[in-house]
């Protein structure tokens, strides 16, 4: 039964060559495809520097994504900006990277100056609180915070400013 | 048989507390197994496809204390597709009806939903204990329900799961009048939290023992909390990122000092290297120390760190301590029994940060060694063997070469006489991993020298049948056996099925089994259960005998087929 190359049957993905050459692992790696069956029309051209095989090394998912996400922390500089809040006696630096969308950073700024924003609507702004978050762009506008996707905003934003009393309530009408 | 009343031999009983040693009680006589099952509070169920909630709870009415795994070993590594199985709601919702009085609920790799711990959170008024590890399915919405509603909660233990964060202020859901917390540890969760909350519930926990803190939880909150809970002794720091001449971080060093009851310190999900020194006066006491998920620590402050650390029993680090530092590690940790160095860029093989040498050290200068995990960029037969001379105690032993099938770097030679040495000095092996080039003869030994074997990691290994039968054959003691992209095929898997109801599991993906072969083995053997786990696309399944099966994951059970199987299971 064994030796019989020709006539094996896969229960494999489509596409697949199957056969175990210990000797080349990594050659497996280029066949190798994703969990979906996904077709593996992978570039014909020159595999990929780290070829990587499912499942390998044994390290657990979550370690994993970890790992990639300490990697892509550390990759490249923070946007460090600064946020100052109306009557605060100073500013706060904080790294815009970090942060994985509006509703994290709008937490982690209640946290730093200790206050609520109200909540967002495209309509009405920040309703339901005195505050508003506010930021220069690269043209020297103020712009209300939360309007632009997550990833254009922090490329353009310079600064934060929370707004407070009567003139954040006018920059949410209108 | 029984020369006592029922109330003494329960009695006695009550002293018996391992699981195995009340299994082999219950199996004595009839009055034994009845008295046992009446008094039995804690269950280990390590296959949750292996009996079904009902009969649990018929057997045993005064269950206090469930624990259970679901998905195979090898879900770790995203080798078992999404919706495989493993979901505890019909567990929970079993449990609920019936009268069981749940106090902890212990579970691995499980699908949890928010559903789930909603009900487990009102079904149960005495529920005091949750650990999930490596699970998934809930959000934070889900842990609200139980931080709401379990009054008498004293653990909340969440390791390692993918939780999706709402952020919807689970923290603030432990009521005012929750006071009983022992151990909180949400640091896998990914989310920002109140951090008011957070100092109020830890202020009025006087019980709290084990805290561990997610990586949005800054420096100067963690002083304040610390303040509240200088009683700690399992502590896991969030972020600790702060300037050392603040007055926050003077402050820190400080309460930190009045921390002397702490023993267990993990955490540091975000560090500065410069503010390490303020940890110095704990170390002295530490005997876990866990800094596998601190970015950024290089090797010298590595160092520093474990100098202080003379009484450390376990140690898990990442490799970016290098050989040097694992030998610092050797000459000051005299008490180490476990050392797991886990991988910093484990797919970059051109920063070569531990290698054998390290190990070696390990080996020297730790005599208490008995538990290892190792990852590393290659490893010699010759140090190998110096590592079994040294070390005769080992329990669990996990190499990983993160190159496949790399040989023995010095004489090309593969890693069979390296790994034998393991085996027959250290007869208490009760976990072994394999990796690097092995052929057959590795398995020989194994099967001659592994006696206590109960759990063995296979990949990339072996040239035909006969390894897997040298293991099957030999290792009398074997449980669960998973291996991976080996060439062992029908006659291995068919040889002895009986051996399979000796053992809670066994996992083959990428080998050589035929479909025939699993059928055969499925059709004899009607107390296992076969299940083929087909991903292709081809849905219709030509059922022709020859094909090779790509996964194959087979488990002794109770209750035979399961009723919860995706579509891309054939249960045969």
């Amino acid at each position: 039964m064994e030796g019989c190359v020709a006539t094996e049957l896969r229960l494999g993905l489509p596409g697949t060559d199957n056969v175990r050459n210990k000797k080349r692992p990594l050659q497996e790696a280029d066949e190798e495809c994703g969990a979906n069956g996904k077709s593996h029309a992978q570039d014909e051209t020159a595999p990929p520097a780290k070829a990587q095989i499912v499942g390998w090394p044994p390290i657990r998912s979550y370690r994993k994504k970890n790992i990639q996400a300490k990697k892509n922390d550390c990759e490249g500089p923070g946007i460090y900006i600064k946020v100052g809040m109306d009557g605060a006696p100073y500013l706060r630096k904080i790294d815009l990277k970090v942060y994985s969308g509006y509703p994290d950073l709008l937490q982690a700024l209640e946290n730093m100056f200790k206050f609520t924003i109200g909540k967002y609507s495209e309509r009405e702004g920040y309703k339901g609180s005195d505050y508003a978050p506010t930021y220069e762009d690269k043209d020297g506008d103020w712009m209300l915070v939360g309007d632009d996707p997550w990833e254009m905003f922090i490329t353009s934003c310079k600064r934060l400013r929370i707004m407070k009393g009567s003139e954040a309530r006018g920059l949410g009408c209108g | 048989m029984n020369y006592f009343p029922d109330e003494v031999v329960e009695h006695v009983f009550d002293f018996i507390t391992s699981h195995k040693d009340r299994n082999s009680v219950s199996l004595v006589c009839k009055s034994w197994y009845k008295i046992e099952r009446y008094s039995r509070q804690r269950v280990f169920i390590g296959n949750c496809y292996s009996i079904t909630p009902q009969r649990l709870i018929a057997r045993f009415p005064g269950l206090k204390s469930l624990t259970l795994k679901g998905k195979p070993h090898f879900a770790d590594f995203n080798l078992v597709p999404h919706d495989w199985g493993g979901f505890v709601d019909p567990w929970i919702k079993a449990l609920a009806k019936s009268r069981i009085g749940l106090e902890e609920l212990r579970l691995k790799r499980m699908v949890v939903s928010d559903d789930s711990l909603e009900l487990l959170s009102k079904s149960f008024p005495n529920f005091k204990s949750l650990v999930l590890v490596s699970c998934e399915g809930f959000t934070t919405d889900g842990v609200a329900a139980i931080a709401a509603n379990c009054r008498f909660l004293r653990e909340l233990d969440l390791q390692e799961n993918e939780v999706e964060d709402h952020r919807g202020h689970w923290l603030s859901c432990f009521p005012e009048s929750c006071t009983s917390l022992v151990s909180l540890n949400f640091a896998c969760l990914k989310g920002e939290i109140n951090l008011a909350s957070l100092e109020r519930l830890v202020a009025r926990s006087p019980n709290l023992k084990s805290l561990r803190l997610n990586r949005v939880v800054p420096l100067d909150t963690l002083q304040k909390l610390l303040m509240r809970a200088p009683q700690l002794v399992d502590l896991g720091i969030g972020s600790y990122v702060d300037d050392p001449s603040s007055e926050v971080f003077s402050k820190l060093k400080a309460v930190i000092q009045l921390c002397n009851s702490i023993r267990s310190l993990s955490g540091f999900l975000e560090v500065a290297p410069c503010c390490m020194s303020a940890i110095y006066p704990i170390c002295e006491n530490l005997t876990f120390l866990n800094l596998s998920y601190a970015p950024g620590l290089q090797d010298n402050d590595l160092t520093k760190l474990v100098q202080h650390c003379r009484k450390l029993q376990r140690l898990w680090i990442l490799d970016c301590i290098g050989d040097k530092g694992l030998g610092v590690v050797a000459s000051t940790c005299k008490e180490l029994q476990e050392l797991r160095v886990f991988p910093s860029d484990p797919f970059d093989a051109g920063n070569a940060a531990v290698t054998e040498e390290g190990l070696v050290l390990i080996s020297a200068g730790c005599p208490k060694l008995n538990s290892l995990l190792y990852f590393c960029h290659q490893m010699t037969n010759a140090a190998l063997i110096t590592v079994a001379k040294n070390c005769t105690n080992f329990i669990r032993f996990r190499l990983c070469i993160l190159d496949p099938v790399k040989a023995d770097p010095v004489t090309n030679q593969p890693l069979d006489e390296g790994f034998g040495a393991i085996v027959r000095s250290n007869k208490s092996l009760k976990r072994l991993s394999l990796s690097g080039l092995l052929t057959d003869q590795v398995f020989l030994y194994i099967g001659m020298y592994a006696k206590k074997l109960e759990m063995l990691s296979i990949a990339f290994a072996g040239d035909s049948n006969k390894g897997m039968l040298y293991v099957l054959n030999g290792c009398k003691k074997l449980r669960k056996l998973e291996i991976r992209d080996c060439p062992f095929g029908d006659v291995a898997l068919l040889e002895d099925m009986g051996k399979y109801e000796t053992m809670r599991s066994l996992w083959m993906s990428s080998c050589e089994v035929t479909l025939g072969a699993c059928k055969t083995l499925a059709k004899k053997m009607p107390s296992l259960n076969v299940e083929i786990i087909n991903e292709s696309e081809q849905l219709e399944f030509s059922l022709d005998d020859r094909l090779l099966v790509d996964k194959m994951y087979l488990y002794r059970t109770l209750v035979g087929h399961r009723k919860d199987k995706p579509e891309y299971v054939l249960l045969l």
